[in-house]
């Protein structure tokens, strides 16, 4: 292997540690979130510093590799949409940790009917399986795979549009819910965040892959 | 008739179905290439690949070396350079070149200069001073030797050696600069004051410049031609060239991957 191979496939390994741990850190969300599992949010606030730390060697990776080796061509194009990818991998981790607060602030289960009216359960999912299409799609080198998740961000933002309204009138017909009301349109605040951030890894990826700039394009 | 005289300005320099041999070596196989006035062109490629055999072929260079023959055409502002009734000599006026290796001659600064102007018969002393000045000041050179232009010219440092033919070539007002590998034999501090020099330079005359160096053809060329095995392979603007190539030869040549 020629010694800039030698980089670019740190760098690989390396994103693709921290877009299954970041996938698993929304995921252990959405389980501590839903089942108001207060262990589960200990743990997830204890790992995000793993998080955090992975994005620095991620960085530094990067660094190095245009620093020494000058890329070009398919190299430039990995460095610089890696760089980027790394921060939004890093931001939906801090998103994660963001839930598991507010689970311990919570302290109890949400209504049941309330979540469903947000639709919590779906929310949650569709961010996740977002991460496990970008997962899957890095690892198997597919750009197609790639492009599937624009149509779940939409649906993301169909259900962030919603939630005001919905919890309104929830707060309307029971006050003393009111804490638990803002905290949970926090949470689908922040997962729709979760799909800006996966949507831009999905473009950067495609810059990458494809010499494609689909950014700011209707 | 306004179309065609637009038409007729776009370029240059152009190359059609250029093909040249050493003897029987075929080195250049059917190379067409249009280069637009102003702008700055790298040719890169390995050795052997016929990169400085082209760029020699713009100001004739080649006619003398025993064995040399050529097919097809090479136009400079329309005209065909290699039609009987050009004069090498007032071609090469029109298309000056600068050598690897700074070569000026073993006399004064000012003396190399002039060289050009005197072999064209201009003695007059306030001309060849003024020129001299201002091809020292287009070569970034004039504040540095102002002073001491009777010193020998092989005094100065291998970077002001090759500025100072660099000013050579500018004195006799050609239109084209052709460069092969200007700074190889430079310190990082002199290529660097080349590379600003050509990036200035291209305001008025049309540069192309064979180098080894990728980040020298990705810093200071408007376009990028890669040459392999005598075809050229890739030519478009340096920025698509070194971020998103169309071939895998370009792609695997610039990124140190060949062979």
């Amino acid at each position: 292997m020629n010694p800039i191979e030698v980089e670019i496939e740190k760098i690989n390994d390396a994103v693709l540690e921290m877009i299954e741990l970041v996938k698993a850190q929304l995921s252990r969300s959405r389980d501590s979130f839903m089942n108001s599992d207060e262990e589960l949010a200990h743990q997830i606030i204890h790992t995000e510093t793993r998080v955090n730390s992975l994005e620095l060697t991620i960085d530094k990776y990067c660094e190095n590799t245009i620093a020494r080796f000058s890329p070009v061509a398919t190299d430039l194009r990995f460095v610089v949409s890696m760089l980027k990818i790394n921060s939004d991998l890093e931001r939906i981790g801090d998103y994660a940790e963001s839930i598991a607060d507010y689970v311990l602030n919570i302290n109890h289960k949400l209504e049941k009917t309330l979540m469903d009216n947000v639709r919590t359960d779906e929310m949650f999912n569709l961010a996740i399986e977002m991460l496990e299409l970008i997962a899957d799609a890095y690892a198997t080198d597919n750009s197609k795979k790639m492009k599937k998740l624009f149509a779940k961000d939409k649906v993301l933002n169909q259900i962030n549009k919603e939630k005001s309204q919905v919890i309104a009138e929830y707060v309307l017909a029971n006050p003393s819910t009111i804490h638990d009301c803002l905290y949970l349109h926090s949470t689908i605040k922040k997962l729709e965040r979760v799909g800006d951030h996966a949507k831009n890894i999905a473009e950067n990826y495609i810059f990458y892959s494809d010499a494609k700039v689909l950014k700011h394009k209707k | 008739m306004v179309n065609r005289v637009m038409e007729t300005n776009k370029f240059k320099i152009q190359a059609k179905d250029i093909h040249a041999y050493y003897g029987t070596h075929h080195v250049i196989k059917g190379i067409d290439m249009d280069i637009k006035p102003n702008s700055v062109t790298a040719f890169i490629g390995p050795s052997g690949c016929g990169k400085s055999t082209f760029l020699r072929l713009i100001n004739r260079m080649n006619d003398y070396i025993e064995g040399f023959t050529k097919t097809g055409d090479i136009l400079l502002d329309d005209k065909n350079i290699y039609a009987s009734n050009v004069q090498v000599e007032q071609l090469r006026k029109e298309v000056g070149m600068v050598f690897q290796k700074p070569n000026p001659f073993p006399k004064s600064i000012f003396e190399n200069v002039t060289y050009g102007l005197k072999i064209q018969g201009i003695t007059n002393k306030s001309d060849l001073e003024e020129t001299a000045e201002r091809s020292l000041r287009q070569a970034a050179l004039w504040e540095e030797v102002k002073d001491d232009l009777k010193k020998s010219a092989l005094a100065l440092s291998g970077g002001q050696q090759q500025r100072l033919c660099i000013a050579r070539t500018l004195a006799v007002e050609p239109s084209v600069i052709l460069m092969d590998e200007p700074a190889s034999a430079l310190d990082p501090i002199s290529t660097a004051k080349i590379e600003e020099l050509i990036f200035e330079l291209k305001e008025k005359y049309t540069i192309i410049i064979v180098t080894h160096n990728m980040q020298q053809a990705s810093r200071v060329s408007d376009r990028t031609a890669f040459f392999y095995m005598g075809e050229l392979i890739e030519y478009g603007k340096t920025k698509q060239i070194f971020l998103n190539p169309k071939k895998e030869k370009t792609e695997n040549y610039i990124s140190g991957r060949f062979g």
